[in-house]
């Protein structure tokens, strides 16, 4: 199980990079909340990967680690806020430059 | 232990959201609430200077949780010092904005306290997670006001800026993950102690962490291949916001200052890495003085100012000596304030010249003395001439280098300073000399405009006239940060063992 969720983290950030490289806005968009996946998985995982175990259970039986579970839902929320801004400001950059170009300059018309 | 501590959060918090409440009551409620807020952080400030000043570490446990579980604010004196210039630094500025600068838009009364709380938020926390959750905090309120106003010219450095804090953000938490999986913990002071004990095999997972974090706050901090943000921004915002994020670049100093003297020390996990920061800051210093050679207008020029002063600062936090970190901490509020009062300034000549603005290009004369006598004043702070502080922050910085680094360090920030210097006087020759046509015809600045930066600048005065007990505090400070035992103690509530 660890094998595929690396490779799903490494996919998601394989995606997010190149996205993120692109010219264009609305990809760069895309590729930062991809990266965003990547990033809230990866912490998820952070604890270890446990199947079946309640977290926060006294006694011997396996538990789950419920800080990463507190420490991704707050990443989770920050990132979509972020997001969410990245949208709004591309839009407004749209308007005010009249291209969705990331530096602003290109595909003059 | 004291519950001031909470103040600088909860101060600048409240005032954020009694304004958007108040959004419907207009501009003058608003104003008189996010005055009020930061005029009440400074003598908190104070408070807590002196509480801490003693070597005492203040920790406050939010709901009495013991250490490693709960959420914890420490207060020693690296952070008092930095409330301490926040709350110095906001106070003429939001002076400032209400001058004017805070109807270009909306809700600045709002933001403005938010992202003073998330830059107190981030000098007290004693948690790595909640260190992310306050630059986030810190982060969206200057996305906010970066724009504020809007134009052309500030959404496209804002678009820049922001995609690169995101990405920065999301390594943040790479690297905060991968400190989790191998120490199980987030608490600044129980993950020293976890990463000293660290096994052999774990190393290189630390490593990786370490590194990352150095680059999360070296983008923030505007260190050299990650400063290409901030000349475009720092020259297209507003001026009041401008004079804010004069602290922004310090947040990551502060960052980098904190995780490598506390959580990972040199010779632990990384014996090379802080090895790294010397070249980098002069790189960062080469840059910024290149810059400054190179601006066409004050405020840009001021911009690289605030990268040369990177370059310094991290020059002397790289030594890792109670010297060389003494003079970064006496260098860092003089450059803060003396940035800041120039963004202003800037802007004041500005509005005096027309339409060539602060750009170097002949334009009507300045009407008035005093904005030349404050670029002058500004100008030699700046460049760190004597007899103002920035002189007296250099010499403590060479003076701090070892003779065997002396041959290449020398040189640079002398260079460095010398760069600033010719930029500067060519500026204010620009400015104030090369003039044609006639007086510009414009209503003399009002005093609240131009007390702010009158008491920016006369800081660095201050700073210079007690200088020795500001170097007393900083070494001291710097002695505090080189011997972490103590901090783990306080904050874990162990018995220290000498």
């Amino acid at each position: 199980m660890e094998v595929l969720a690396s490779l799903v983290i490494a996919v998601l950030f394989a995606g997010g990079i190149y996205l993120v490289l692109r010219a264009r806005t609305f990809q760069v968009a895309l590729g930062l909340s991809m990266l965003s996946y990547a990033v809230n998985l990866f912490l998820f995982f952070s604890g270890g990967l446990v199947t079946g175990a309640p977290p926060l259970a006294g006694g011997a039986a396996a538990t789950a680690d419920p800080l990463p579970q507190a420490l991704v839902l707050t990443a989770i929320v920050i990132g979509f806020g972020m997001i969410a801004f990245v949208v709004a400001l591309a839009l407004r950059a749209r308007g005010e430059l009249d291209n969705d170009h990331v530096d602003g300059r290109g595909g003059k018309r | 232990m004291s519950h001031w501590i909470m103040a600088p959060l909860l101060l600048p918090l409240a005032a954020g959201m009694v304004n958007l409440l108040l959004v419907k009551k207009g501009i003058g409620a608003q104003r008189m609430v996010s005055l009020a807020a930061v005029a009440g952080l400074l003598p908190v400030a104070i408070l807590l200077l002196q509480l801490a000043g003693g070597g005492e570490f203040g920790v406050y446990r939010l709901g009495n949780w013991p250490a490693p579980f709960g959420i914890i604010l420490v207060l020693d004196r690296l952070s008092a010092l930095l409330l301490l210039l926040t709350a110095a630094l906001a106070l003429p500025v939001i002076f400032y904005a209400a001058g004017g600068d805070d109807l270009i838009g909306r809700n600045f009364h709002v933001l403005f306290p938010l992202q003073v709380f998330g830059i107190n938020g981030a000098f007290l926390t004693g948690d790595l997670f909640n260190l992310f959750v306050f630059f986030e905090i810190m982060l969206i309120a200057s996305y906010s006001l970066a724009v504020y106003g809007g134009g052309p010219d500030r959404i496209r450095a804002s678009l820049h800026y922001v995609v690169l804090n995101l990405i920065g953000s999301s390594l943040f938490l790479v690297a905060i993950g991968t400190l989790y999986s191998v120490t199980g913990t987030l608490n600044m002071a129980d993950l020293a102690e976890k990463t000293a004990a660290a096994a052999p095999e774990q190393a290189a997972l630390l490593r990786i962490s370490s590194l990352l974090l150095l680059v999360v706050f070296a983008l923030k901090a505007a260190v050299l291949p990650l400063h290409l943000w901030l000349p475009a921004l720092y020259s297209s915002v507003s001026a009041p916001v401008a004079a804010l994020f004069a602290i922004m670049t310090k947040v990551g100093v502060y960052a980098i200052l904190r995780t490598f003297t506390l959580i990972f020390p040199a010779g632990i996990v990384s014996p090379d890495i802080i090895a790294w920061l010397p070249p980098l800051a002069l790189l960062t210093l080469i840059g910024g003085a290149l810059g400054v050679l190179g601006s066409r207008r004050l405020t840009a020029l001021t911009a690289y100012l605030v990268v040369m002063s990177v370059g310094m600062l991290l020059t002397g936090v790289g030594l890792m000596s109670v010297a060389g970190i003494g003079a970064a901490l006496y260098y860092l509020p003089h450059t803060t304030l003396t940035t800041a009062g120039m963004f202003l300034l800037a802007d004041v000549i500005a509005g005096q010249r027309g339409p060539a603005g602060d750009w170097f290009l002949p334009a009507p004369p300045v009407p008035w003395v005093l904005p030349g006598v404050l670029f002058f004043v500004g100008a030699v702070a700046a460049a760190g001439m004597p007899p103002l502080s920035g002189f007296i922050g250099k010499l403590l910085l060479l003076q701090a280098v070892s003779p065997d680094a002396a041959g290449w360090l020398w040189p640079v920030v002398i260079t460095g300073s010398l760069a600033g210097l010719v930029a500067l006087s060519r500026a204010g020759t620009r400015l104030f000399w090369r003039t044609e046509g006639k007086t510009f015809s414009r209503p003399r600045p009002s005093l609240t405009r131009v007390a702010p930066v009158v008491v920016l600048l006369a800081m660095s005065v201050v700073l210079t006239i007690f200088a020795a007990p500001i170097c007393r505090y900083a070494e001291a400070t710097a002695a505090q940060l080189l011997t972490p035992q103590d901090y783990i103690a306080a904050v874990l509530q162990k018995e220290r063992t000498p």
